[in-house]
C-alpha cells in the first residue's frame, strides 16, 4: 500500500438491536479508492454495518469516522459524500425516472443546471433514457435497481455502498451493474459491496472482510481463490457452531 | 434490595396506615356530605400521585433522548404504569363519591372527561409501546410520546380554571360557580389532606417507579439467559 | 456542505403535492370520507333539528380530525412502504426540513377537505359557517393538528399495525387542541364569547409545533 489515507476509520464499532448484539467490537480502515467485498451469511451483520456507515442508524458504541469526519455527530458533512444502494429502491413509485432524479437532486442541493446534465448523463448510463418519463411503479425491479442506482451516482459521491445489489437482477441488468461498478472504481471511488453471491466476490474486488455473528472473521485480499476456498472463510463459523 | 429502597418501602407502607388514622378518626365528620367525604383524603392524592409518575415519565423521556441509556427509559415506562395505576384510584374513588353526591356514579364534565381521558392516553402509551418491535426504536418512540402525552395531565389539572361550567369542585382557591359537593377547608380536613397529598406526591410513585424498574432489570436478565440458551 | 433549509422543505412539498396530483391517493380517499361523514351525521341527527344545530362544530371538527388521519396515513405509507424514508433520510438535508415539508404537505390536504366541507356543511346545516373568523378558527386548528398528525404518523407508520395505532396515539394527545377548537366555533357561530378561546387556540397550537418541531428527528432515527 502507498501513502494514501483511509477514508473510512471504524473503531470498536458494536451496534446492539436491545438484547440482541447485530456488530460486536468492529475495527477497520478502508482506503481512498479502495473496493472491498463484504461477504458473510444472511444475518451475520453485513447490512447493519452498511446502514451504519451510510448513517442510517446510529451506532451503540464506537467510532465511525469517514472522510475525516466523525458520525454520527458530523453526519451532515458525511451525507453529501455517500451513495447507497439498499434493499429496497428507495424510490417513489407515483413520480417517474426524471421526477424521482430531479427530486433527489434538489435534495442535494444541485444546481439546476448541473442537476440537468447530471441527468441526462446517468440516464443514458443505466439505459433509461427512453423510459425517463414513465412511473417508477411500472418498471421491472431490474429498471428500479438500475434507477435506484442512478439516484446513488447522482451528487458524485465519493463512497459508494451496496447491499446486495444482485438480487433478483436480469442478466442484462447484472452487466450494466458490473460495468458500473467497474467505472466507479476506475474514477478512484471508494466501493463497498456486500453479497452472499461468493462467486461474484473476485470480480467484485481485491480485498474481502468476510462477517459472522457480527464479527469480522477474515479480512484480506482474496485475488486467485477460488469460490470453494472463499465459501470455507464464510463457512468457518458455521463449522465450530 | 439496596437499603435506601428497604427504608422507603417501609415509611410508604407506615406512612399509608399514618394517612388512613389520620383520615377516619382525626379529621371530623363533614357536615353536610358525612363518611363519603373522606374519600377525598384519597382522591385528589392520587391524582397528585399519578402527576408525579407521569411526570417521571416525561423526565425518563428527556434524558433518555439525550443520553440513549436503557435505564431511563425503564424508568419512563415505569412511571407510565405506576402513574396509570394512581390515575384509575383517583378515577374510581370519584365514582364513589359522585354516586351519593351527585347522585350519579358518571357525569360528562370536562374535568371528569378529561381525566377520564388522561387515563386512555397512557393506555395507549402501553398500546403503542406493545405495537413497536425494534428496541430501539421503541425506547425513542415511547420517550417521544410520553413527553407529549403530558399535555393531558396538564389539561386535566388546569380545565377547571379555564372551562367555567364544571361541576367538580376546587378545594384549593374559589371553587367554580356551579361546583356541586364543595366542602370547608377546616383545620381538621387540613390535616388529613397535607401528609396524606405528601406521601402521594413524592414517597409513593418513587418507591413502586424504584420497585418497578427493578422489576424490569429481573424481567429483562431472564429475557436475556432464554436468548443464550436458545443460542447455544 | 448541506442543502439549504428552505429549499429542502420546498423541494418535499412539491414533490408531495406532484406525486398528489398524478395518483389523488390522498385527496380521492379524504374528501370522499368527509362527505360522507357529513351526510351520515346529518341523517344520524335528523331527527332533533335543534340538536343538528348544537351539534355542527362538533361534526365539522369530528369530520376533519377523521379526514385528515386518514390522510395522514396514506401520506407518511407513501414514505414509507418502498423504504423512501431511508432515501430522505440519506440526503444532506436537517430533520427538521423533512418534518415542516411533511407537515405542509398534509396541511395543504387537509385545507383541501376544508374547502370542499365548509360549503357543504353551510348549506345542509343551514349555518353561517362561511364567515371569516370561523374560517381563521379552522385553519389555525387544522395547522396545528397537522404538526402533531405529521410527528405521530412517522411513527405509526413505522410499526406493526400502522394505520391502526394512529388514532389511538393521536386523538387523546390533541384533545385540548380540539376542545378549544370546538369551543372558538361554537363561540362564533353563536356569537357567544369566542376570543379567548382562539387565543388559547393559537397557543396551544404554537406550542405543539414547537414540539413537534423539536420532537421530529428522534422518529426518524434507529
Amino acid at each position: 500500500m502507498n501513502d494514501v489515507a483511509p477514508i473510512i476509520e471504524i473503531a470498536n464499532l458494536s451496534k446492539a438491536f436491545g438484547l440482541r448484539p447485530a456488530l460486536q467490537g468492529l475495527d477497520l480502515q478502508i482506503m481512498r479508492g479502495e473496493s472491498v467485498v463484504l461477504l458473510g451469511q444472511n444475518g451475520s451483520g453485513k447490512s447493519t454495518l452498511l446502514r451504519l456507515l451510510a448513517g442510517l442508524s446510529k451506532p451503540t458504541a464506537g467510532i465511525i469516522r469517514i472522510g475525516g469526519w466523525e458520525m454520527p455527530k458530523e453526519a451532515m458533512a458525511v451525507r453529501a459524500q455517500i451513495g447507497l444502494v439498499a434493499h429496497q429502491p428507495l424510490l417513489y413509485d407515483n413520480l417517474s425516472a426524471r421526477e424521482n432524479l430531479e427530486f433527489f437532486g434538489r435534495l442535494y442541493g444541485m444546481a439546476a443546471a448541473e442537476r440537468e446534465s447530471r441527468m441526462a448523463e446517468l440516464l443514458d448510463r443505466v439505459a433509461l433514457r427512453r423510459r425517463a418519463d414513465s412511473l417508477v411503479r411500472d418498471f421491472s425491479r431490474g429498471m428500479q435497481q438500475r434507477l435506484s442506482i442512478a439516484r446513488a451516482l447522482l451528487h458524485e459521491p465519493d463512497v459508494l455502498l451496496f447491499d446486495e445489489p444482485y438480487t433478483g437482477l436480469d442478466q442484462a441488468a447484472v452487466e450494466l451493474l458490473d460495468e458500473l461498478l467497474g467505472s466507479a472504481r476506475q474514477r478512484g471511488r471508494t466501493v463497498i459491496v456486500s453479497t452472499h453471491q461468493l462467486e461474484r466476490a473476485p470480480a467484485l474486488a481485491a480485498r474481502a472482510i468476510v462477517l459472522s455473528r457480527g464479527r469480522i472473521s477474515f479480512d484480506g485480499a482474496i485475488e486467485g481463490q477460488t469460490s470453494g476456498e472463499l465459501g470455507a472463510l464464510v463457512n468457518l463459523d458455521a463449522a465450530f457452531a | 434490595m439496596p437499603r435506601l429502597l428497604r427504608v422507603l418501602t417501609g415509611v410508604a407502607i407506615l406512612g399509608f396506615a399514618l394517612t388512613f388514622y389520620l383520615g377516619f378518626f382525626v379529621a371530623g365528620r363533614d357536615i353536610e356530605q358525612g363518611e363519603i367525604q373522606r374519600i377525598f383524603y384519597i382522591h385528589m392524592p392520587a391524582f397528585f400521585g399519578a402527576f408525579t409518575a407521569f411526570g417521571a415519565t416525561v423526565l425518563g423521556g428527556v434524558i433518555y433522548l439525550w443520553r440513549k441509556s436503557d435505564i431511563w427509559d425503564k424508568i419512563a415506562l415505569a412511571g407510565v404504569e405506576v402513574g396509570l395505576a394512581f390515575a384509575l384510584v383517583n378515577l374510581v374513588t370519584g365514582a364513589i363519591w359522585a354516586r351519593p353526591i351527585w347522585n350519579t356514579w358518571w357525569t360528562w364534565d370536562p374535568r371528569l372527561t378529561s381525566a377520564a381521558i388522561m387515563a386512555l392516553t397512557y393506555a395507549a402509551y402501553l398500546m403503542l409501546r406493545a405495537g413497536i418491535e425494534d428496541p430501539n426504536r421503541k425506547r425513542a418512540f415511547m420517550s417521544v410520546y410520553g413527553i407529549l402525552a403530558f399535555v393531558s395531565v396538564l389539561t386535566t389539572l388546569f380545565i377547571i380554571r379555564v372551562v367555567p361550567e364544571t361541576i367538580h369542585p376546587v378545594i384549593v382557591g374559589a371553587s367554580p360557580q356551579n361546583a356541586q359537593g364543595s366542602f370547608e377547608a377546616t383545620s381538621g380536613v387540613i390535616t388529613a389532606l397535607v401528609p396524606s397529598l405528601l406521601l402521594w406526591l413524592t414517597l409513593m410513585p418513587i418507591t413502586l417507579i424504584w420497585h418497578r424498574v427493578r422489576l424490569e432489570n429481573r424481567i429483562e436478565a431472564v429475557r436475556r439467559l432464554k436468548l443464550s440458551v436458545l443460542s447455544e | 456542505m448541506s442543502t439549504g433549509f428552505p429549499s429542502a422543505v420546498l423541494a418535499i412539498v412539491r414533490k408531495d403535492l406532484r406525486a398528489e396530483l398524478r395518483s389523488r391517493d390522498v385527496i380521492s380517499v379524504t374528501a370522499m370520507f368527509a362527505l360522507l361523514s357529513i351526510l351520515v351525521f346529518s341523517f344520524a341527527l335528523e331527527l332533533d333539528k335543534v340538536a343538528r344545530e348544537e351539534a355542527v362544530s362538533g361534526v365539522l371538527w369530528v369530520t376533519l380530525v377523521y379526514a385528515s388521519i386518514l390522510g395522514f396515513n396514506r401520506s407518511l405509507a407513501l414514505e414509507s412502504d418502498r423504504g423512501v424514508l431511508d432515501g430522505l433520510l440519506l440526503a444532506p438535508i436537517s430533520r427538521s426540513a423533512i418534518f415542516l415539508g411533511k407537515l405542509l404537505g398534509n396541511f395543504a390536504f387537509t385545507l383541501i377537505v376544508l374547502v370542499v366541507i365548509l360549503p357543504l356543511m353551510h348549506v345542509l346545516y343551514n349555518k353561517p359557517l362561511l364567515s371569516g373568523w370561523l374560517i381563521v378558527t379552522a385553519v389555525i386548528g387544522i395547522f396545528g393538528f397537522c404538526a402533531i398528525g405529521t410527528l405521530l404518523a412517522t411513527m405509526t407508520v413505522q410499526t406493526r399495525a400502522r394505520e391502526a395505532l394512529l388514532p389511538i396515539a393521536l386523538l387523546p394527545v390533541a384533545l385540548p387542541l380540539l376542545l378549544t377548537a370546538v369551543r372558538a366555533t361554537n363561540g362564533i357561530l353563536r356569537d357567544t364569547e369566542w376570543q379567548v378561546w382562539l387565543q388559547i387556540l393559537c397557543g396551544i397550537g404554537v406550542i405543539y409545533f414547537v414540539m413537534c418541531w423539536l420532537l421530529y428527528g428522534y422518529v426518524l432515527e434507529e
